[in-house]
């Protein structure tokens, strides 16, 4: 089935502007400004929908004529190649219901908001502890591989049952698996090791249960190893990629608007806070892909059924009618005292982000601890020297070089 | 104002007792949503509405009552309305 395209369809993914690494690439904020729905070409040739406004994004996501099986043949990637990979043994992120929410609904139960506010304590300890670490004796560290990618490791870990020991091994096959730069027989590699990996933790586990996520579901007769592992490993990855992004970011963020860093400290602007900074990062910063199984209309451009689409989290959350406004900066300014809450950073619909208080608590604890204890905090090379993580499904940094 | 949440929509995001914590909460068997109260006081309706907009399973349903107009228009009559009206559906 095709569609007569009206203009050039625009190449994804599009780079972002230099010297601005905070915006989404100038090609998306032009296409939303033009259009909600935009006809847009994937590597390798296939053709997509690229739905950027925030209406249009949220029903994509919400509405059950769109699949996010990955499975389904016409479903999008930004690697071709990924999809024989990732549709040999999918995790419920890439199903739809009724498979998703029965595999979903096992995990839930740990992720419950009071859940995550009991733990705080324990968020607030591995913050403190890792501080302590980066900061003994010394004066500048990577704030990447000393606190930002630590804090969320060893939080997942802990919930998870996954040995912190393992983190080397563990933070390299994601980064293999999520970059569309890495070769695809190490993609395959990378996500079989994993596999591996969690299998075999879990069946540990089954004989010497402990008090984690892993040891209950390697308990239940209705779930397979495979099942167990390809839940671990999104839960693993999820878990620490995100937040470790997000905390880099949003420190080289916030350096460079000193004049906002003491929202932080206010108890009652640090969750606003952390939602604007949720908003303008959007780090899940290439779209999230669906396919259409019936036709759909959007904004007056029929999606037909069995074509490929990616909603972008990023220009949605750049609508200014909905996050602008009386008294407040353009959207493409950080404001910590918008209201940010209605931002689509952990996603719409069912697949919305399962971790998202726990992401939410991490960072506020992270953040807010960050900017107290190192009041001095300021980055050790040139802002323009900075490396940003763009060829990955996350948006981040590879290192972020500060002194304090 | 009559809410009613269908636990078979709810995918346990947690926005609901995010930005509606007196109203909301996550069954402790099963994450699924409860309702805490069954009446809500007015300075409660923004959050409501909040909740209901961002839920992302659209678990939530919300009916602004038009008891405001029924009863003559005191906010302490549409109040004792959204009280014996408020309801808990679903499962």
């Amino acid at each position: 089935m095709t569609t007569t395209p009206i203009a050039p369809a625009l190449p994804v993914p599009a780079p972002r502007a230099t010297g601005c690494p905070f915006n989404p690439p100038p090609a998306y904020t032009e296409a939303a400004a033009t259009a909600s729905v935009t006809r847009a070409e994937l590597p390798g040739g296939a053709a997509c929908w690229l739905v950027t406004g925030y209406p249009e994004v949220r029903t994509v996501l919400s509405d059950r004529r769109f699949s996010a099986d990955v499975r389904h043949p016409a479903f999008p990637f930004l690697l071709p190649g990924r999809r024989e990979i990732l549709a040999a043994n999918p995790s419920f992120l890439r199903l739809d219901d009724p498979e998703h929410a029965r595999l979903r609904r096992m995990v839930t139960g740990d992720f419950l908001v009071k859940r995550v506010e009991a733990m705080r304590p324990d968020v607030q300890r591995i913050v403190d502890e890792a501080l302590d670490r980066m900061t003994a004796g010394v004066t500048g560290a990577d704030l990447v591989t000393g606190f930002a990618l630590p804090v969320p490791s060893l939080v997942i870990c802990l919930l998870l049952g996954v040995p912190y020991e393992d983190r080397d091994r563990f933070q390299s096959l994601s980064r293999t698996l999520l970059s569309n730069e890495s070769p695809l027989p190490e993609i395959a590699r990378a996500q079989e090791e994993l596999e591996d990996y969690l299998g075999s933790l879990a069946a540990r586990k089954r004989e010497q249960p402990g008090d984690d996520i892993l040891s209950r579901l390697v308990a239940r007769d209705d779930l397979t190893v495979r099942e167990v592992a390809s839940t671990g490993i999104l839960l693993l990855i999820a878990g620490h990629e995100t937040t470790a992004n997000m905390i880099a970011l949003s420190t080289a963020l916030l350096l460079d608007r000193p004049e906002q860093v003491d929202r932080l400290a206010d108890p009652a602007a640090l969750p606003g806070a952390v939602e604007e900074l949720l908003r303008h990062l959007t780090i899940v910063h290439s779209g999230l892909p669906r396919v259409a199984l019936e036709d759909v209309e959007l904004d007056g451009t029929v999606i037909r059924a069995g074509e490929g689409v990616l909603a972008m989290l990023s220009t949605a959350n750049r609508d200014e009618e909905l996050f602008g406004g009386a008294g407040h900066p353009s959207v493409d300014e950080l404001d910590l005292d918008r209201d940010a809450r209605r931002h689509l950073a952990f996603g719409f619909g069912v697949h919305q982000c399962l971790g998202q208080p726990l992401a939410r608590a991490e960072l506020q604890i992270a953040l807010a601890t960050l900017f107290r204890r190192l009041p001095g905090l300021r980055l050790a090379v040139p802002r323009g020297e900075l490396d940003f993580r763009t060829d990955t499904l996350i948006y981040g940094l590879r290192s972020l070089p500060v002194t304090w | 104002m009559q809410v009613s949440v269908d636990r078979d929509r709810c995918c346990s995001s947690g926005m609901c007792v995010t930005n509606a914590p007196e109203i909301f909460d996550q069954d402790d068997r099963d994450g699924l949503v409860l309702l805490r109260q069954t009446s809500f006081r007015p300075d409660q309706f923004a959050d409501l509405r909040l909740a209901t907009e961002l839920c992302p399973g659209g678990a939530i349903s919300l009916t602004e009552s038009d008891a405001i107009s029924l009863t003559e228009g005191s906010a302490i009559s549409a109040t004792e309305s959204d009280a014996i009206s408020a309801t808990e559906g679903g499962a």
